[in-house]
């Protein structure tokens, strides 16, 4: 088992930078994902942590060693591929057992580990058939018993789920949380999905553009995103942001409003606010209800879903502005009926307005 | 209406086997005429060839033009030659060009692209603008050379087989095929410690049949029918293969039966190759698209 460290990595493909700078400490046995948009660098990153991509700067350590120019068989990885990179010619134990032929181990040694590979992941039955008998689920155990057998210390997944179907996927998902449980390795998981991040993980990298965003665990991350973008990636529906006007600022409370939002006191620890600055206010569709009285924040319902055990409404605010609350019971609202909704300040977000903030929260 | 949609049926499948059937009979008749006129004397033969009795085996048939033709000419040898020097050029290019193909497009070095656009750019040399240069090559250069000893090429089995082991076509053929493998086995192979060779001995060969296939079948017929170079480089019947062979039956006097014999005996062997490799041949062309 081992200890990862990636200090400044970088990458370019000619003048094309796609890592730029990334510093990440994963400690021994720690499930770690990689989570970001379509073509942040995540899948780069972990190719380059399994070497097979080159880097063009800084330091990669895995254990006690520096691996930058190790060839992938040196650095004591194994991958599992989101096209599974099962052999089609070879047989589910001759797949499994490639590693171990390769290294030029014993009948014996190869037929035991084979075996013990195949009683975790429970396919001892599937051994003899060849990949094309095989359903999209058993390729994955395939690929993931090829990975086990050669005890590597750290397992790399890339994207492993996301050729399967959404039931399937949830069975894996459980199953790769207990196989990590099982064998206590390092690993490192690659998902554009933030559910499997958020339930796999004991560590999310959020990556955007070859670049950290935040690090940390999924619920440190959840309840304090470090940047608007984070905000609006994990958790679904997303985070609802209103553009509101500082008003007063008093310590660490910040005091906002806009048109449709009655003056409230939020928490303004991300940056130095200043009265009439315009600010980014963060909202969880989750952590908003039905008023009892006058409330907070003000429009008419424009959608509703009801989906049994949750209902999520879409309000037009009186400035115009959408909003989605995800509200914790089945209820049944008019389309134009005036809503207003109330919620705790202290789960509240308040950000800078940075440039482009406005189109962070659809991913 | 179910009546109509059938009768179409029938009438297509009727006007497909039709002109299926023409063009085999275009190119099945030169066969079975060279075979028939083979057991003919010159004399029917000749009298045979303006109707359709040209096609059958009638009159007086015997086996009397192969006996002829293999006191005229070494014909066993011929076969010989042919058959060794296609067989290991066959085997080297298969192995060689597959290799280069690999290199080509799994494995990352400098200049990889300008050699392979250089490789295809040998494409549209015809062998016949090279052939002179290399004749002088070979006549000139050494094949083994140090002080006192000195071997050369020509009048040699070497001298056909080395010059056409590496060409650019197979090349080419490899490297379309493996492009279109996917990479990530490739890559899992690697993470599971496996060297290039055994990536290339263990992954990739086994699942290139369709293609070795398809580059023995051409490189097979480009050697069997060699005929300039070997011309140009044997000055001995001991080295040369068939189809320089067939001037043997053209001299003086042209014996008909003859050649037609010889021909269906060096017909033979490419009929035979073709058809046991023929399954591979056709799903690989289905599915890279080249042209025979």
């Amino acid at each position: 088992m081992a200890r990862i460290s990636l200090k400044n990595l970088k990458k370019s493909y000619g003048q094309t930078h796609v890592i730029k700078g990334v510093d990440i400490e994963i400690d021994d046995g720690e499930f770690c994902v990689f989570v970001g948009p379509s073509g942040c660098g995540k899948s780069t990153l972990l190719r380059m942590i399994a070497g097979l991509e080159d880097i063009s700067s800084g330091e990669l350590q895995i254990g006690e060693r520096v691996v930058n120019d190790l060839p992938p068989a040196q650095r004591g990885v194994a991958m599992v591929f989101q096209s599974y990179a099962i052999f089609p010619h070879m047989t589910v134990r001759e797949n499994v057992a490639f590693g171990l032929t390769i290294s030029g181990a014993s009948k014996a040694e190869k037929d035991a580990k084979v075996a013990e590979a195949a009683r975790i992941l429970q396919m001892e039955h599937l051994l003899d058939r060849r990949p094309s008998q095989l359903s999209g689920g058993q390729r994955q155990r395939v690929a993931i018993g090829r990975a086990i057998v050669r005890k590597p210390q750290v397992f790399l997944f890339d994207e492993p789920l996301s050729n399967l179907d959404a039931a399937l996927r949830m069975d894996m998902r459980m199953e790769i949380g207990k196989l990590h449980q099982q064998l206590g390795a390092t690993m490192i998981y690659v998902t554009h999905d933030q559910v499997e991040a958020m339930t796999l993980a004991d560590k999310i990298v959020v990556l955007k553009d070859g670049m950290v965003m935040q690090i940390g665990a999924p619920m440190d991350l959840y309840h304090d995103p470090a940047n608007l973008f984070v905000a609006g990636f994990l958790g679904a529906p997303s985070m609802n942001f209103l553009k509101v006007k500082v008003l007063g600022v008093n310590g660490g409370k910040v005091l906002v409003s806009n048109g449709a939002l009655d003056p409230v006191e939020v928490s303004g620890k991300r940056a130095l606010f200043k009265v009439g600055d315009e600010a980014i206010l963060g909202l969880r569709p989750q952590y908003l209800a039905v008023a009892q009285g006058a409330g907070r924040l003000h429009g008419a319902v424009a959608l509703t879903e009801r989906l049994g055990a949750e209902t999520v409404v879409e309000i037009a605010l009186k400035d115009g502005n959408p909003l989605i609350a995800a509200l914790s019971h089945d209820a049944v609202f008019g389309i134009g009926a005036q809503m207003n909704l109330d919620f705790d300040p202290d789960k509240a977000h308040l950000f800078p307005n940075e440039p482009g903030a406005g189109s962070v929260a659809k991913h | 209406m179910a009546m109509i949609a059938a009768d179409n049926r029938g009438l297509r499948l009727v006007t497909r086997y039709a002109v299926l059937v023409l063009i085999a009979i275009i190119f099945v008749f030169p066969l079975v005429f060279m075979l028939m006129s083979s057991l003919k004397p010159d004399q029917q033969l000749l009298q045979d060839s303006g109707n359709l009795r040209a096609f059958l085996p009638v009159g007086d048939i015997s086996l009397q033009n192969y006996t002829d033709a293999f006191q005229r000419a070494p014909v066993a040898t011929f076969v010989f030659n042919s058959v060794l020097v296609t067989g290991i050029t066959v085997a080297l290019s298969l192995l060689l060009c597959s290799a280069a193909g690999f290199a080509f497009v799994f494995v990352r070095w400098k200049g990889r692209d300008t050699l392979l656009a250089l490789l295809l750019a040998t494409l549209i040399l015809p062998f016949e603008t090279i052939a002179i240069p290399l004749l002088m090559m070979v006549a000139h250069l050494p094949w083994v050379g140090f002080d006192g000893v000195s071997w050369g090429w020509l009048n040699s089995y070497r001298v056909q087989i080395i010059p056409f082991i590496a060409d650019g076509l197979t090349v080419f053929l490899f490297v379309q095929y493996f492009k279109d493998l996917p990479g990530e086995l490739i890559e899992a192979a690697r993470v599971e410690g496996a060297s290039w060779w055994q990536i290339y001995r263990r992954i990739v060969m086994p699942l290139s049949g369709p293609i070795f296939a398809t580059a023995a079948i051409l490189k097979f017929l480009v050697m069997y029918n060699q005929y300039l170079w070997p011309l140009m480089v044997t000055q001995e019947e001991g080295y040369r293969p068939v189809m320089v062979g067939l001037q043997y039956f053209f001299q003086l006097n042209v014996a008909w039966g003859e050649v037609m014999a010889y021909l269906s005996m060096i017909t033979v062997p490419v009929l035979a190759f073709y058809l046991y490799l023929q399954k591979a041949f056709i799903a690989s062309i289905a599915s890279t698209g080249v042209k025979g």
